[in-house]
């Protein structure tokens, strides 16, 4: 019998084990790919300011179309912020059923939208933008980093991305209560993109921030930034009347949210990290507005820092500085649309009318001629008299690193601070460089987010750095927990972890106890065809690699190639060799018929056979910024762009990505697809001709 | 075949090396060992970590050692898995009254009792 007991656990153990190695390899994948989602946002904004470098406008139309590529996420002076978003215009029908709000908000409203919420109701465009403007006023008076004290409320809870999961933060309030006067929230960023509440999160978000301004602290996250809005799909679900306002109104809001949150001046709270170069009193200083987007085209050249001019009454502006060759890395090409305001202020409209003389003087001057020339003097430095701030003794362009360092990086075990090439933005730190910087600022530890953890928070760097992420089933049902923090005058975090239930495929407590099996299954089902759809961009790549190991030609290469070649062509640094079991089915003397293997990968992708399969792969690969580009060039959010459109955008990409694809290429890929008489492609419908419609995780 | 070897440990030993510094925690040893396809008992997993000198403090283990050793039990084809007829067996035998099941009770006393 004792026999058979050892017998019985060596199986288990071994069962076990292998759980644990799929599970870990699940995790891998996921995270790779995520990881290298992000990178190609970058790529796409290097794909960008190679056009602004290389492309000379062969033609208006073509000048236009440019322009046009780099004009979003332009902010508005007050005055016409006002009037664009103007929402008392914005009649409510009686037949509305869902909540009113009404300023200065009360708890009552809160309570009434969470349930309102809860039914899945919307909240009426009107009050959405009402909401935006009062938070907006509310912001701008925050300073740049909050500070919140725990002799007040006693407790602090923090909370780390959510992502639009609605589902998670009525979690976390239903856990751990309602923020009120005697109990503080830190929102840690990434409150939207990905999931398909972000609206939602954000109303709830910014009530709270109104009733208890006191009490509830929204940190900014990367995603609370245009760019990746325009990526993640934040911007898909606003393509309502009006939606455009909304969406406008929101880069006009994320611009403002606070950049840090300072626990009892021991605890910091950012959304990614720090680097070795990162300055809290700097960061106390910068016009944190001014950066709608982080992920802005740098310029070429770095001008040489100068006065910072700003207009008579000394309001701070955001959008091209008035000396337009700022130092900052966001190209402001204003459109030449912007309304004038009423000719009653004649202060007002006198500084429009220079403002928009230079502006056009700037653009016609930046379209032409694509080098760079500083201007000699300021053309209107007659009409407005220049007031020099104390001059910052730092260039925009610092300005802007140490908003990206802290939004983007990520900690790392090894000491030092380099590049983020994973993720494209800020820095990987070490723990040297926390220490130093704790010790610098006399602090604690430091709180982050900004990376899924499979139990929702992680400890690193000798438990100096505390990364809480809030979003559960991040990456699919069964993946990861979600969890806070809490941390009362003694500042030691007690955590609380939690998993959303989704109410499809939803398995019991009892299945998941007793089958973890079934649950690391659907998760790693979901990651391996995510894989298994990267594997299928990559085909001709992949068969070069493969072909360099096939030298006689036969048409199999060894399974070690085969992993070795596969690494090499998408760089994922994913175990191939643990993972081949589930990508390999058929193996003849430990040797794959590679061609057979990629057909087979096909067949899966492919919906439509006239399709040529090249064609079919190069959308693959690029989809993702294909979106992108659409949503960029689909200015008023309306889903829809013009044939011609559609055609310019496919050759410049094409062009910088080097893939050849003819017009007659294009135009029958066009021709397969329905689209409305008009000349008008539904982006929507197209991306459905493929399967390729972004699904929301 | 050895290098291929190597190479399949290395990948299965960096998925559980969570500093990316080429070391996991001696704790994991038995996981990897196992996820490589053996089935060794525990007895053999001490066996196997007394081979390789585990470093204290804290009990790290290189892969510089791991590796050697390792392959060797690969390539000896050692801890070969339990055919389904001998566990089958092996319920059996803790069935006492033949019934054609264990309860979770007994399974867990029996596994606790070594």
């Amino acid at each position: 019998a004792f026999k058979a007991a050892v017998l019985i656990q060596q199986w288990y153990r071994r069962h076990v084990a292998r759980l644990e190695m799929r599970r870990r390899c699940t995790w891998r994948i996921f995270q790779s790919i995520e990881y290298s989602c992000e990178q190609d946002q970058i790529k796409l904004h290097n794909f960008f300011s190679y056009l602004m470098d290389q492309f000379t406008p062969s033609s208006s139309k073509e000048r236009d179309f440019i322009s046009r590529m780099f004009i979003s996420g332009e902010s508005y002076k007050e005055a016409e912020l006002e009037k664009y978003c103007d929402y008392e215009s914005i009649e409510v029908p009686d037949s509305y059923t869902g909540p009113r709000l009404s300023f200065p908000l009360l708890p009552d409203h809160a309570t009434a939208l969470l349930e309102a919420f809860q039914q899945k109701q919307q909240l009426h465009a009107r009050y959405v933008l009402n909401l935006l403007h009062e938070t907006r006023k509310h912001l701008k008076q925050l300073p740049n980093i909050s500070h919140v004290s725990t002799c007040y409320s006693e407790e602090v809870t923090v909370c780390g991305d959510l992502h639009g999961q609605l589902d998670d933060l009525f979690l976390i309030f239903y856990k751990n209560g309602l923020p009120s006067p005697s109990k503080s929230y830190v929102f840690n960023g990434d409150f939207v993109d990905r999931g398909k509440q972000s609206l939602e999160i954000l109303v709830i978000l910014f009530t709270f921030l109104l009733i208890y301004p006191k009490e509830v602290h929204l940190n900014r996250g990367n995603h609370e930034d245009h760019m990746v809005n325009l990526r993640y799909g934040f911007c898909a679900g606003q393509s309502t009347v009006h939606g455009k306002k909304i969406l406008r109104m929101f880069q006009n809001v994320f611009c403002w949210l606070p950049l840090a949150t300072l626990i009892d001046q021991k605890v910091l709270i950012i959304h990614g990290g720090i680097s070795d170069t990162t300055d809290l009193d700097m960061l106390e200083k910068i016009p944190r507005d001014k950066f709608i987007s982080v992920l802005r085209l740098k310029r070429r050249k770095e001008s040489s820092r100068k006065p910072e001019v700003q207009a008579i009454n000394g309001e701070s502006k955001s959008g091209t500085d008035a000396a337009g060759n700022e130092a900052a890395p966001r190209l402001s090409l204003q459109p030449q649309s912007a309304q004038a305001p009423s000719t009653a202020n004649r202060l007002e409209f006198s500084r429009w009318l220079r403002q928009t003389v230079q502006e056009q003087i700037d653009t016609c001057r930046r379209l032409v001629d694509i080098s760079e020339s500083e201007p000699e003097e300021l053309t209107y430095s007659s009409m407005v008299s220049l007031k020099e701030v104390d001059e910052p003794c730092w260039t925009r362009q610092e300005e802007w690193k140490q908003i990206l360092d802290l939004l983007w990086s990520d900690p790392m075990p090894q000491e030092g601070c380099r590049e983020n090439k994973v993720r494209g933005g800020g820095c990987y730190f070490g723990p040297d460089v926390t220490e130093k910087f704790l010790e610098k600022y006399s602090l604690q530890f430091l709180i982050r987010s900004h990376e899924c953890k499979q139990e929702g928070y992680e400890f690193c760097h000798n438990r100096k750095v505390l990364t809480i992420f809030s979003a559960s089933n991040y990456y699919e049902i069964g993946s990861n927990r979600g969890a806070y923090v809490k941390l009362g005058p003694d500042l030691i975090p007690h955590f609380v972890q939690y998993q959303a239930n989704k109410t499809a495929h939803m398995l019991t407590m009892t299945q998941r106890q007793v089958f973890p099996v079934a649950v690391i299954s659907r998760v790693e089902e979901s990651a391996f065809r995510a894989l298994r759809e990267k594997l299928f961009a990559h085909t001709s790549a992949l068969i070069s690699a493969f072909r360099s190991y096939d030298g006689d030609n036969t048409g199999k290469i060894t399974l070690s190639n085969w992993a070795t070649a596969v690494e090499s062509v998408l760089r994922l640094g994913l175990p191939w060799r643990m993972l081949r079991p589930q990508l390999v089915r058929s193996t003849e003397d430990g040797m794959l018929e590679y061609k057979s293997w990629l057909d087979d990968l096909a067949m899966e992708q492919r919906s439509q056979e006239h399709i040529q399969s090249s064609l079919l792969e190069v959308i693959y690969r690029n989809r993702s910024n294909l979106e992108t580009i659409f949503r960029i060039i689909d200015r008023d959010h309306s889903g829809l762009i013009s044939f011609e459109e559609f055609q310019q955008t496919w050759k410049l990409f094409s062009s910088h990505m080097n893939i050849e694809l003819t017009d007659d290429g294009i135009n029958d890929l066009v021709r397969s697809i329905d689209f409305n008489k008009d000349g008008n492609i539904d982006f929507n419908e197209f991306l459905e001709a493929f399967r390729l419609v972004k699904q929301c995780p | 075949l050895v290098a291929e070897i190597e190479k399949k440990i290395t990948e299965a030993f960096e998925v559980f090396d969570r500093e990316s510094n080429n070391t996991v925690d001696v704790r994991e040893i038995g996981c990897i060992v196992r996820s490589l396809g053996c089935f060794p008992n525990e007895a053999e997993v001490q066996e196997l970590l007394a081979k390789i000198e585990v470093e204290e403090p804290g009990g790290f283990v290189h892969l510089e050692k791991f590796l050697p050793v390792m392959t060797e039990v690969l390539l000896d084809r050692r801890f070969r898995p339990i055919p389904e007829d001998v566990i089958l067996h092996a319920f059996e035998a803790l069935d006492e009254n033949k019934c054609g099941y264990i309860t979770k009770e007994d399974l867990v006393k029996h596994l606790t009792e070594e």
